[in-house]
């Protein structure tokens, strides 16, 4: 029942990936947008793009942290004891993203857009980039067990750690930009579609490059997953470059929607590998998943849970991106004369009922 | 001078404090979050219910602008909620180590409710203009729902850590086997998340209205502050008589399980029959109590009204040293229920004020003394809940989970957790400044574009333009800024 329980993790993982992934990634892209003026036509389709979904994307983390507690309790219980520091700055840069995303859509003026934009704009690299050095310190086998703190500092500033959170920015803006040049299609914008397909490419061959160094760092520093790579999930790595590889070549061609298709299989395949690679240990060397597994009781439990979200949650959530491909969800949602009047005073004005200038 | 040093190294090293504090601030905090969240939705669906059903233009807008601060609010709560799973882990290690296939199971189905929530949000608000009506009232029925379920799920691990139960232990106290259903319906369950939920709808309610009799206070009485200002008074006014009720039977819950927390709430320093309710007060060196008002025999009644003042309560001195609250803990304890009780016994005053109102004279009671204390209403409320919550977690003590681990062997070793601490109030400060800020500058933007526009239906496809326009609110504050 573990090993169940250890697919759900996964799926979980695999979904914040590639969901929450590319939120971060279009933080990336909003970050280099360049200033008010160079950046407002990314930034408009950005905003856009992930305007309506970014709060069920994140929800996936809330739910992998639940079922590792619940299912896995001294996996948990370890890896925060000793990799407090790169969760802290990940829970810090999460209520500072989500905040300033959130802030940003309501404030009017340039000047605290760009304040607020930054706040979301600067913890969506960070937040990964932590993510990834924990990742990294777990596949090296630095988070020790049994109510021991590991190195509160080598733990996440290692080569693997630090090839884990370069490697995660990289997948994640790379991700990004593959939607969001069918997001800008979509949205009848070919100038902004061609701007995020040159930085998809070039976002692409930066995986490539980051991936390469990573199976030397991996060789070197993480000798159990780099084993479990290539021998158990070395169809999956396969699988992974193609579709990556694959999925370059159709960008260079200009074909947007497959393109994304075989990114999203590109990603969930090497976080997959990743998981098959350091199994049957939750924590290599020293854990594995049965060992760290709660009471059957708890297990069915969670499991139920799942079984109850696939009935009600996914469909809602597959409603929810069906309604925002389509365009149902608009970006502003419903318009307010009170947003556009501070937009532009004197549009206002033309729409404005009669007797509206006592009023300003 | 080194002794001040040692003293406060010593301090900075010893990360029970700070752990403390850092848990107690960042939920103080997102529990202000969490009564928006589960009423507003409420609030605004009834809006949306008399939007459609009356065809009431300023009820639609109500409606609308309601939804626009719902999503603010709780995109604040789904990050401070966010910070909060990960501090389970971050400043409790051992705890989660030891009893997360217990205390966990909950979250597990709080998981769910919460993504319906957050995909339902997400429609409801970015819907308005593109769904029909009715499609668009429905897909906001699931955020409410979720809401109540949601809560039910996060107070049913904090009620288990008040009723331990459904596991079972080997010799090394490492839990062997789980029954899920008695995690979850722990004794502590029904009773504590009832109280929560009426709270929630009682803060929020009151929380809403104090925003706009305060705008009526400044004279806008048009109908579209009316309206607002009665939906979420009423929903405020409906809660409160309710929490008296449920807040009593967990008074008496807590006699019978908890006997330390309840002697610390009493301030009763030993066993005995006839035990006066005291007012304020507080307790010195062992135990002895000092100052305060104390009405004979009430709590000794108040505990078991078929015995009466017979009633035998235990003291703080009847427990073993080790499991004893400390002197302060008992005293925040004590103060905190006098000011819980005493707030929503105002409340409740206040809601019989408006009933009576309603009932008598079948209309909204619109005097300066009625409007200036529902304005105080909503920060008297959210104290009145922090002061509830002070006093189910600090009543606690020393245990983190009830007779079964100590706060003390459950936290981290790690000795920085002052630097986070820091890190957090810093953040969070900054957060709530910008919240407020946030929100206050969006209701000026829709006070500055008055209080109805009839220019823009707000549906498509678009109806046929309305034939007249709703009458223009009948006062206005000029604004100073142009």
């Amino acid at each position: 029942m573990s090993t169940a329980v250890a697919i759900v993790l996964l799926i979980a993982v695999v979904a914040y990936a590639i969901f929450a992934g590319a939120d971060f990634g279009a933080g990336f892209w909003d970050l280099i947008a360049g200033g008010p003026d160079r950046g407002a036509r990314s930034r408009g389709v950005i905003e856009h793009s992930i305007g309506p979904v970014w709060e069920a994307n994140h929800v996936w983390l809330i739910f992998i942290l639940v079922v590792l507690w619940t299912s896995f309790p001294p996996a948990y219980a370890s890896i925060t004891l000793t990799l407090y520091v790169p969760m802290m700055i990940a829970a810090l840069g999460i209520v500072l993203r989500g905040a300033g995303f959130a802030f940003r859509k309501v404030a009017v003026t340039p000047r605290n857009q760009r304040i607020l934009g930054g706040a979301f704009a600067i913890p969506s690299v960070l937040v990964p980039y932590a993510m990834g050095a924990m990742a990294g310190g777990v596949a090296s086998g630095r988070v020790p067990t049994g109510g021991r703190a590991g190195d509160p500092v080598h733990s996440w500033i290692n080569p693997t750690s630090i090839m884990g959170g370069v490697l995660a920015v990289a997948a994640v803006a790379y991700l990004a930009a593959v939607y969001l040049v069918w997001d800008a299609r979509r949205l009848g914008d070919p100038a902004a579609a061609e701007y995020f397909r040159r930085r998809a490419v070039g976002a692409g061959c930066a995986v490539v490059v980051v991936a390469a160094v990573s199976v030397v760092v991996l060789h070197a520093d993480a000798r159990y997953l780099f084993d479990g790579l290539f021998s158990r999930a070395l169809p999956l790595l396969i699988l992974g470059v193609l579709c990556g590889v694959g999925a370059l070549l159709l960008l260079v061609r200009g074909a947007a929607a497959g393109a994304r298709l075989l990114a999203v299989l590109a990603v969930a395949s090497i976080v997959t590998a990743w998981m098959v690679g350091q199994w049957p240990y939750l924590l290599p060397t020293s854990l594995t998943a049965s060992a760290a597994a709660s009471p059957n009781g708890t297990l069915t439990a969670v499991l139920v849970a799942v079984g109850l979200a696939a009935v009600t949650v996914l469909p809602a959530f597959i409603g929810l991106y069906v309604l925002d491909q389509l365009g149902k969800l608009p970006d502003e949602g419903v318009d307010d004369v009170a947003d556009r009047q501070l937009d532009s005073p004197r549009q206002a004005d033309a729409v404005e009922p009669a007797g509206a200038d006592d009023r300003t | 001078m080194s002794q001040t040093y040692q003293l406060i190294t010593a301090l900075a090293v010893d990360p029970v404090p700070w752990a403390r504090a850092q848990m107690a601030f960042t939920l103080m905090c997102h529990i202000i979050l969490v009564p928006l969240g589960v009423s507003w939705a409420l609030m605004t669906l009834v809006a949306n219910y008399r939007a459609i059903r009356h065809d009431n233009p300023h009820a639609l807008l109500l409606a609308q602008r309601w939804s626009k601060y719902m999503a603010v609010t709780f995109a604040v709560g789904a990050v401070t909620g966010t910070v909060l799973s990960f501090e389970f882990g971050l400043l409790w290690p051992r705890f989660m180590g030891r009893w997360g296939a217990a205390f966990g199971v909950p979250f597990a189905f709080e998981g769910i409710f919460f993504f319906v929530e957050a995909i339902f949000v997400a429609i409801y608000i970015f819907g308005w203009r593109r769904l029909k009506p009715w499609t668009h009232f429905w897909t906001g029925v699931p955020i409410v729902l979720a809401g109540i379920f949601g809560t039910m799920s996060v107070v049913a691990a904090n009620a288990w850590m008040n009723a331990p139960a459904g596991f079972t232990l080997n010799a090394q106290g490492d839990v062997v086997s789980v029954n899920p259903i008695g995690v979850i319906f722990n004794k502590s369950m029904p009773l504590q998340a009832a109280h929560m939920l009426v709270a929630a709808y009682l803060v929020g309610g009151f929380l809403v209205a104090s925003v706009y009799a305060a705008a009526m206070l400044r004279g806008r009485r048009d109908h579209y502050h009316r309206l607002a200002f009665t939906i979420a008074f009423t929903v405020a006014a409906i809660a409160t008589p309710v929490q008296l009720a449920v807040g009593d039977t967990i008074a008496r819950w807590v006699y019978q399980n908890q006997p330390t927390k309840f002697a610390a709430i009493e301030l009763v320093p030993t066993t005995s029959s006839d035990v006066p309710e005291t007012l304020l007060g507080r307790v010195g060196p062992n135990w002895t109590v000092k100052g305060g008002l104390p009405i004979p025999g009430l709590a000794s009644w108040l505990s078991d009204p078929s015995t009466g003042k017979a009633t035998v309560v235990q003291g703080l001195k009847a427990f073993p040293v080790d499991n004893q609250p400390t002197i302060a803990e008992v005293n925040i304890v004590h103060l905190m229920w006098d000011v819980m009780i005493g707030l929503g016994t105002l409340l409740f005053l206040l809601a019989l004020w408006y009933g009576i109102g309603w009932v008598v004279r079948r209309r909204l009671p619109s005097n300066r003394l009625f409007l200036l204390a529902a304005t105080a209403a909503g920060p008297l409320a959210v104290i009145a809940m922090e002061a509830g919550w002070i006093v189910t977690e600090v009543g606690r003590q020393p245990w983190i989970v009830y007779n079964q681990m100590r706060v003390s062997a459950a936290v981290t070793g790690n000795h920085g957790v002052w630097i986070s601490f820091i890190a957090i109030v810093i953040l969070y400060a900054a957060l709530g400044v910008t919240t407020i800020l946030v929100l206050h500058r969006m209701s000026r933007r829709f006070r500055r574009a008055g209080g109805f526009v009839e220019h823009d239906t707000p549906y498509a496809p678009r109806p046929a333009p309305q034939s007249t326009p709703p009458a223009e609110p009948e006062q206005r504050v000029k604004v100073l800024d142009p």
